[in-house]
């Protein structure tokens, strides 16, 4: 017999049940096949058998999106992630595989808000994301915004949104809104937050801020989205919609939804208020280190010869006393190091216990309350844009991009 | 009717929720909760997706008709998943172990890899948009000849507490679905086979009890008609009379549909604006509508408003639709002039639509998108009583009679659940099911084993009270006793107002253990039930409780003070005894009785007063 292709008729026998149905793919052996009620089941190969291969239907017609030329412009940047993703129905998982207009032609209502050219640079899980990329993705929202649209829509996974926002914040200035947009909850499915916030990342796009931020659910109601400072926000639970947090600040402002109706705080940088540039050199040669209790300071020998390392430290930015000659000696031999708390919360001062003084003494930055991975990336910017070692450690101790507060709010 | 000369066919979909610790994708406990419990709430909206073979399911797209809001109340017995903000626990093996059970009483063969689904439901009443469900069995066989086609194992939905609110507790709890092959000709064989599957599903003994637990779909056609599924029967007694109704109402559209062609009927597709008629009309509905929209039915005159249900007519369908958009529903000129709308009113609207004498005039009013949605739900509604029945899922009215819900779901509602993995059912699992032994089965045991009567066996062996009876039975208390307290004396009381549901089991087994043990007197049972009811919920062990009630109703009385009190009863009325001789049992009877007030079996009394009768006469 011929090797059965997905949309085969086959007969399925099992004891005294004959049923046809339609075959699916082989996972682990066994066959699936989707029954006429629309159930798969997985059956021994065996006791499936080949009836007919249906004619090829022709594809069903994609439909075009009619624009509305009176509305602004925005640019849709896909890379990928749960917002674009689909069933695979081959291996069973979720992939990311739809285009920037195949989300538009799934939410028609951001035909009201604006019009829109996409533009797809990636199509992966963000898991998968690199520096490459960063530096990629902060060209392609450049190229943009030189064309003069209104504003940028990155549709981003979103376990590391907040580090691709982050960077693209340090490596532009730009006088529109970028935002960064994911969803929590697949777009096949009818509860998928991926509508909404679109929709709402798309009136803040063509609105009146001037600086990149993440817009994501702000409860667990669709009633509205915040808008996150790109520095300062991070994912905050696996699972829930409103998993974005802003942190050590309130967000730059939210969006209502259903009525797409923006209010910005005071602090949002808005419209207008920079020059396109584009910095976008990166140090990759860098590190983000969690220390637990315990940890063996020969773990640093990985590090050597990085030019800069971020320790997640404990508390106030602490690590074991036994670690700081190993310390002393990576930032003799070049590498900055600077320390941010694992509490994510609060501001780092390594002047209260002896470990923290020894630490600073043996030349370690403090990181000010800059959150482990915006210091991560501040820190590739920095060392690939500044050679100089003092230099380098007065930036990193300078707020370049919302990522430092001067002032910690109760 | 001659159900066989129609070509009537039914088959039946029982959904049983099972009586598992956890959920079937979470670990949160199967209990319903009140509303008044609630910790919280939250609101979300539902869009239908495309599926698996990019099209959208049509009872989806249907309910898309409407943007609603929907609403959850949430517990502290749900969690992140009743939210739709977890992904899905692996499928709980103690529900999948029950499933497989009914499944080898129903002599079914397992598939052998269970896969789990999504099917659509955009109803509101799963957070998620989809409900969980897995095939797990196929072709079973039921007496009489007809056949299960499957089961499945599904989540249960959540409880709606009113229009777009739901409530989150029930939400997951498992839920078994058997489908039967249309294979049922009358209506009362429908009844029958759903009361034999309810009796194997609670041969189990692991399903849940009590109303909205177990629930019947009922699938109906006729030769010249098409299948409709009526959900939400809730009743056994019910279900043939629904069966007929649904018998009932394909005649009726088919007949309708054979006058329509005979009158060459047709729907005019022109929607006509007849708002500035009703300017200055009496009906509330019509004055404060921003549209009135007309639709002219030719050759429909007197038809829509036929009956073809008790309660029912094609208009009332019609209206069915229409809701669809939101509006409250239709005027027809077959029932007009009424609700306000003069006969004049009507004369101006038939010749402003240019309508002939045997045409029907349907109005809608509301706001003019909403007015538009609604007049072309008429039409097409409409149009299908041009071919007769049309393929509908149905909800079931009060009294048996439904009402339209949305089209037939397709199998495009179905698309694999890809965050659960499979769960493969390998000979070893399935061979070490164990069949329970059937209810029915139970009954002729009792009959034999604890000579109990068969009428109450039966109501033993079918009742929820059955695991504390053979637990009774198990400590050594009588089965009849035991079986006469669970079921007559409970319900008495129940029905003169007392609450006995609030009477442990625990506490109603320390009851009869006592009475047994002769500490109570078998006649005080309905004293000391009533007591333990009052009082229940305060501290205390059940036997505690139990004796602190015995001694409230009657301090114990010794064998030594019965006999004093026979023996002075008796010397009271010896004249009277004399008399009546052996024949004064009766009667004394009823005295000593009402000294001792229940606190010594009656058994005792009787025994006592009968020696103490012989002594005196002899």
């Amino acid at each position: 017999m011929e090797r059965l292709e997905t949309g085969d008729l086959v007969r399925y026998t099992n004891g005294g049940t004959a049923l046809t149905g339609t075959y699916i793919a082989e996972r682990d052996g066994m066959a699936v096949v989707k029954l006429e009620s629309g159930y798969n089941i997985g059956a021994s190969p065996e006791k499936i058998e080949f009836v007919e291969r249906p004619a090829p239907q022709p594809p069903a017609g994609a439909g075009v999106v009619v624009q509305n030329p009176d509305l602004p412009e925005l640019a849709v940047i896909s890379t990928g992630g749960t917002i674009a993703s689909r069933v695979d129905y081959r291996s069973g998982a979720v992939m990311s595989q739809f285009s920037a207009s195949d989300i538009l032609r799934a939410i028609p209502e951001l035909g009201d808000v604006a019009r829109y050219r996409d533009r797809q640079i990636a199509s992966i899980l963000s898991e998968n994301m690199k520096p490459a990329l960063w530096r990629e993705l902060a060209r392609a929202v450049y190229d943009e915004i030189r064309t003069g649209v209104t504003g940028v829509i990155v549709t981003h996974g979103t376990d590391t949104m907040a580090y691709s926002a982050a960077a693209v914040r340090f490596m532009l200035k730009t006088p529109v809104p970028i935002v960064f947009v994911g969803s929590q909850r697949s777009a096949d499915r009818p509860s998928s937050d991926n509508a909404m916030n679109t929709l709402c990342s798309a009136a803040v796009a063509a609105g009146d801020l001037g600086e990149v931020a993440v817009v994501m659910h702000a409860t667990t109601n669709d009633d509205r989205c915040a808008i996150h400072r790109a520095t300062r926000v991070r994912k905050m639970h696996t699972s829930r919609r409103d998993s974005f947090q802003s942190m050590g600040m309130e967000p730059l402002g939210y969006v209502d939804y259903p009525s797409l109706s923006v209010t910005l705080s005071d602090e949002a940088v808005r419209r207008g208020a920079q020059e396109p540039e584009l910095h976008d050199a990166l140090e990759e040669r860098c590190a983000l280190l969690h220390f637990y209790p315990g940890m063996p300071a020969s773990v640093l020998d990985v590090f050597e010869g990085y030019a800069g390392l971020v320790i997640s430290g404990t508390g106030l930015g602490h690590v074991a006393t036994d670690w700081v000659p190993k310390v002393r000696e990576m930032i003799e031999d070049g590498t900055t190091v600077v320390m941010t708390s694992q509490c994510l919360h609060g501001r780092v001062c390594d002047r209260v216990y002896n470990t923290g003084r020894d630490l600073l003494a043996a030349g370690v930055v403090e990181g000010e309350d800059m959150l482990p991975e915006a210091a991560l990336v501040k820190l590739m910017w920095v060392l690939g844009n500044e050679r100089d070692p003092e230099r380098a450690k007065t930036l990193i101790e300078t707020d370049l991009a919302g990522e430092i507060r001067r002032r910690s709010i109760p | 009717m001659d159900y066989g000369k129609l070509g009537l066919k039914a088959g039946i979909e029982i959904h049983q929720q099972l009586d598992t610790a956890e959920k079937l994708f979470c670990r949160c406990p199967t209990c319903l909760r009140d509303v008044s419990e609630r910790t919280g709430e939250f609101y979300r909206y539902l869009r239908a997706t495309e599926s698996e073979l990019g099209e959208i399911d049509r009872a989806a797209r249907e309910e898309m008709k409407l943007v609603r809001k929907f609403r959850y109340y949430t517990y502290d017995t749900v969690c992140l998943a009743e939210h739709d903000e977890e992904p899905p626990s692996p499928m709980n093996p103690e529900a999948l172990e029950v499933c497989l059970t009914i499944a080898k009483m129903l002599d079914m063969t397992p598939v052998e890899q269970v896969h789990t689904m999504r099917k659509l439901v955009i109803d509101g009443s799963n957070t998620s948009g989809f409900q969980r469900t897995a095939l797990v069995a196929l072709s079973g066989a039921l007496p009489g000849g007809c056949r299960v086609e499957t089961i499945c194992l599904e989540e249960e939905a959540a409880q709606r507490v009113e229009d777009e609110t739901f409530s989150l507790d029930r939400l997951g709890i498992p839920l078994v679905e058997i489908t039967t092959a249309p294979c049922m000709r009358t209506p009362e064989a429908v009844q029958e086979v759903a009361g034999h599957i309810g009796m194997i599903l609670r041969s189990t003994g692991r399903v849940k009890r009590g109303l909205g637990t177990i629930r019947q779909d009922i699938n109906v056609s006729i030769a010249d008609g098409a299948r409709v599924e009526i959900k939400g029967v809730q009743e056994l007694d019910l279900i043939a009379e629904v069966v007929r109704r649904e018998v009932e109402r394909q005649v009726n559209l088919v007949e309708i549909r054979d006058e329509l062609r005979a009158r060459s009927a047709r729907v005019d597709h022109t929607v006509v604006d007849v708002t500035a008629l009703f300017a200055e009309t009496k009906s509330a509905i019509l004055k404060k509508a921003k549209a009135v929209l007309a639709v002219r039915l030719c050759g429909f005159a007197g038809l829509v408003g036929r009956e073809i249900q008790p309660g029912r007519r094609l208009g009332s369908e019609m209206s069915d639709y229409a809701k669809k958009c939101g509006v409250g529903g239709i005027f027809h000129t077959d029932e007009l002039p009424a609700y306000g709308v003069t006969a004049e009113e009507v004369a101006r609207l038939r010749e402003f639509v240019r309508a002939a004498e045997n045409d029907c005039v349907v109005i809608v009013a509301a706001g003019r998108e909403r007015a538009g949605c609604a007049a072309e739900q008429v039409m097409i509604r409409a149009e299908m009583a041009l071919s007769g029945v049309p393929e509908e899922t149905r909800k079931m009215l009060e009294e048996g009679s439904s009402a339209y819900m949305r089209p037939l779901p397709g199998a495009a509602r179905m698309y694999p659940e890809t965050d659960v993995f499979t769960v493969a059912i390998d000979g070893g699992l399935w061979e070490r099911i164990v069949i329970p032994e059937l209810l029915t089965a139970r009954a002729e045991r009792f009959v034999r084993e604890f000579g109990l009567d068969e009428g109450l066996a039966r109501q033993v062996a079918f009742s929820e009270r059955l695991p504390l009876f053979e637990k009774a039975v198990a400590a050594g208390v009588r089965p009849n006793l035991a079986a006469r307290t669970l079921l007559a004396t409970c319900r008495e009381l129940a029905r003169d107002g007392v609450d006995v549901g609030r009477v442990s089991e625990e506490e109603i087994l320390a009851l009869l253990s006592a009475v047994e043990g002769g500490r109570a007197a078998k006649e005080a049972i309905p004293d000391l039930l009533t007591e333990l009811a009052k009082t229940a919920g305060d501290a205390g062990e059940p036997g505690v409780r139990v004796d602190a009630a015995i001694e409230k109703m009657g301090p114990a009385v010794s064998q030594a003070d019965v006999e004093a009190i026979v023996r002075r009863i008796v010397a009271e009325r010896e004249a009277f005894a004399r008399e009546k001789g052996m024949g004064a049992l009766g009667p004394l009877m009823g005295v000593v009785m009402q000294e001792l007030r229940g606190s010594v079996d009656g058994k005792v009394i009787s025994e006592t007063l009968r020696r103490e009768l012989q002594r005196l006469l002899s």
